[in-house]
């Protein structure tokens, strides 16, 4: 009998795997049930891994928490799944490589304009086109801030508050970063000096693959009051920035792969995948992991910082804005480990919840959440694709019970890279959304193949198997205008 | 001696072969290097060397991709022929290799996509009828 064989579904978007083997918690995937038989035909083609097999190796790692957890866009990643969520003990738990990953802290900030998508859309060509040549996109392209690694070292302890300081923003975008644009406890010595050096000249840089930057509007808000608090209408166009710690990222996830490796056999923890390599949390090894992420993770929202600066300088040039009528709705990020209060079994624990491919969505009421957004909960953004629409969802009561107050984050392959590319031509793929009105710049056609709307899943069906499970709540569709990709 | 790209969800999968170990290791970095640039615009114009230690065969794979990722960050070199050598040494084993490349010009070489790392996934070293593979997974 294998994992899907002992799947019990027990709501039309929720599924549990109960323990067995070496399990300690069951497993609890949030997902209809084409995504299920996805997984499974998947894996019936031969595919290496699959999804809920990860989720039963969460769920055997020492000290977690309730139960493993996977969201509605669930799809197979490296040892976590992606749209994974597990929640350790700090006493007894483990801080583990797979359930992070290595663009640490990728994540989404969206800004808001005080543009009209009627003012925007005839001109869309030259504005989406000066954005193209303004923010640096794809394989090899440098950004304009280059940092020395005694800078660089500011950057993995302050992260956008950094930034900002050196004047690349304004004065309310920290208020509206997750954690203020600063991880606390980043140690720039538990970084090595070669991540330090492939960084320096990417604080600024989109990067490529799924990552994007997209100028979208408002087509349709959802949630009045939630839209009302995040300054969002109907009309209103905004900017979507997608991307994470960039090479800074990298190396600290591919340098820990080794390090874990050997703590895991010095403190004899079995793994169930190679991808687990973990540390108890309160080992030096573990700190050290920590600390190292918290510097990648101030990275990446150093990184989206410098890209928002970017946007602001474009739209001031093509479209006349004063740049601090570009505000930061939020940033949030979506690979990430975090010491978070929450209450488990009736008492209020502190526990670490690794979020794979999962962004945090915590609901009305936290500490955490700006005060202009505590009333509601904070946004999360979903990334649909190229020709489809993304979401502002919120947190909720329910999601804060079922799911330590996570989220979904996007719709998720449905195509290999290699399928998609053979499928899809990039220049028809530009052409047929140039007839929907939007525009695609990108450095590598062959980039927009594999990233084709229909390689990937429907964000619509994400989406809604994550509001009726409860979890999240849409606050509004955006539809893209146009799209910049590496 | 080759490789080949398999089907993956998510990312690049790859399986290389060759003659020898370090044959087949060569292959591995060329198909590294063909998944974020055509490798047949890339001149072999300068070299690099590296000298690499493991305590397999599997780690040392991924220490040498990674050290060639980096090297695009770091130097800003990309390359497309090399000379690999792999020896036990003890319990470890030993790469001794020279890359033969230039700077990556994004006008020239028809830049791809970037790889984020190299995964422990899939990994696998093996000789089988007198072929040795080696066989990872790159996030992208």
């Amino acid at each position: 009998m294998d994992e899907f064989d002992r799947l019990e579904q027990v709501s039309d978007v929720e599924w549990v795997l109960a323990p067995y083997d070496h399990m300690i918690v069951p497993g609890r995937i949030y997902a209809d049930r084409e995504t299920i038989e996805q997984l499974r035909r998947e894996e019936g083609d031969g595919a290496q891994w699959s999804a809920i097999r990860q989720v039963k190796h969460v769920a055997s790692m020492p000290g977690i928490v309730s139960a493993a957890l996977a969201l509605p866009d669930v799809h197979p990643g490296y040892g976590f799944p992606i749209g994974g969520v597990g929640a350790f003990g700090i006493d007894d738990g483990v801080a583990v490589v797979g359930g992070v990953g290595f663009d640490i802290n990728c994540g989404v900030r969206l800004l808001r304009t005080p543009l009209q998508r009627s003012e925007v859309a005839p001109d869309i060509d030259r504005i989406g086109e000066d954005l193209f040549r303004t923010v640096p996109a794809g394989l090899g392209a440098g950004g304009s801030l280059r940092l020395s690694i005694r800078e660089i070292d500011r950057v993995l302890e302050e992260g956008a508050t950094y930034v900002v300081r050196e004047g690349f923003g304004v004065a309310d975008d920290l208020e509206f970063t997750e954690e203020g644009g600063r991880m606390s406890g980043a140690d720039p010595d538990a970084v090595s000096s070669l991540a330090k050096q492939r960084e320096f000249q990417q604080v600024g840089t989109l990067g490529s693959g799924n990552h994007y930057l997209e100028l979208q509007y408002v087509e349709h808000v959802l949630d009045a009051a939630a839209a009302a608090a995040y300054g969002l209408s109907e009309g209103q166009v905004v900017v979507a920035v997608h991307t994470g710690s960039r090479a800074l990222g990298h190396q600290i996830g591919q340098d820990y792969l080794k390090e874990l490796g050997a703590a895991c056999t010095r403190y004899a923890i079995a793994i169930p995948d190679q991808e687990m390599v973990c540390a108890p949390i309160k080992s030096p090894e573990g700190q050290r992991y920590l600390a190292a992420i918290a510097g990648g993770a101030n990275g990446a929202f150093a990184n989206r910082q410098m890209i928002a600066h970017l946007v602001r300088v474009s739209l001031t040039r093509t479209c006349g804005l004063d740049p601090s009528a570009v505000r930061t709705v939020y940033d949030i990020g979506h690979n990430n480990a975090k010491v978070e209060e929450h209450e488990i079994d009736g008492e209020v624990r502190q526990v670490l919840v690794h979020r794979k491919g999962a962004t945090r969505a915590f609901g009305p009421g936290r500490p955490e959440t700006p005060a202009a957004y505590r009333s509601v909960g904070h946004p999360i953004f979903v990334g649909g694709t190229m020709g489809t629409a993304s979401y502002v969802m919120r947190g909720t009561e329910l999601g804060m019970k079922k799911t330590f107050g996570s989220g979904i984050h996007g719709a998720g392959r449905a195509l290999s890279r290699k399928k998609a590319a053979k499928k899809f031509w990039g220049e028809d793929v530009v052409s047929a959304l140039r007839k929907a009105g939007i525009r695609i710049f990108a450095h590598d056609p062959r980039g927009v193949a594999e990233e084709a709307p229909g390689a990937y899943k429907d964000v619509e069906r994400v989406v809604g198997a994550a509001q009726t499970a409860g979890l999240n709540h849409a606050v509004a569709r955006l539809r893209p205008m146009a799209v910049i990709k590496g | 001696m080759g490789f080949t790209y398999l089907d993956h969800t998510a990312d690049i999968a790859v399986r290389a072969w060759g003659g020898t170990v370090g044959e087949a290791f060569a292959e591995a970095a060329r198909a590294l290097i063909g998944a974020m640039v055509s490798l047949e615009w890339v001149r072999p114009m300068t070299s690099r060397a590296f000298a690499l230690r493991g305590s397999s065969l599997e780690l040392l794979l991924v220490d040498w991709l990674a050290a060639l990722v980096a090297e695009k960050d770091v130097s800003g070199l990309v390359f497309s022929r090399f000379d690999v050598e792999i020896e036990e040494d003890g319990t470890e084993v030993a790469l001794r290799a020279s890359a033969w490349g230039e700077p990556l010009d994004r006008d020239r070489h028809e830049p791809r996509a970037e790889v984020k790392g190299i995964s422990l996934l899939g990994l696998r070293v093996r000789v089988d009828g007198g072929t040795w593979f080696a066989e990872y997974v790159a996030d992208v």
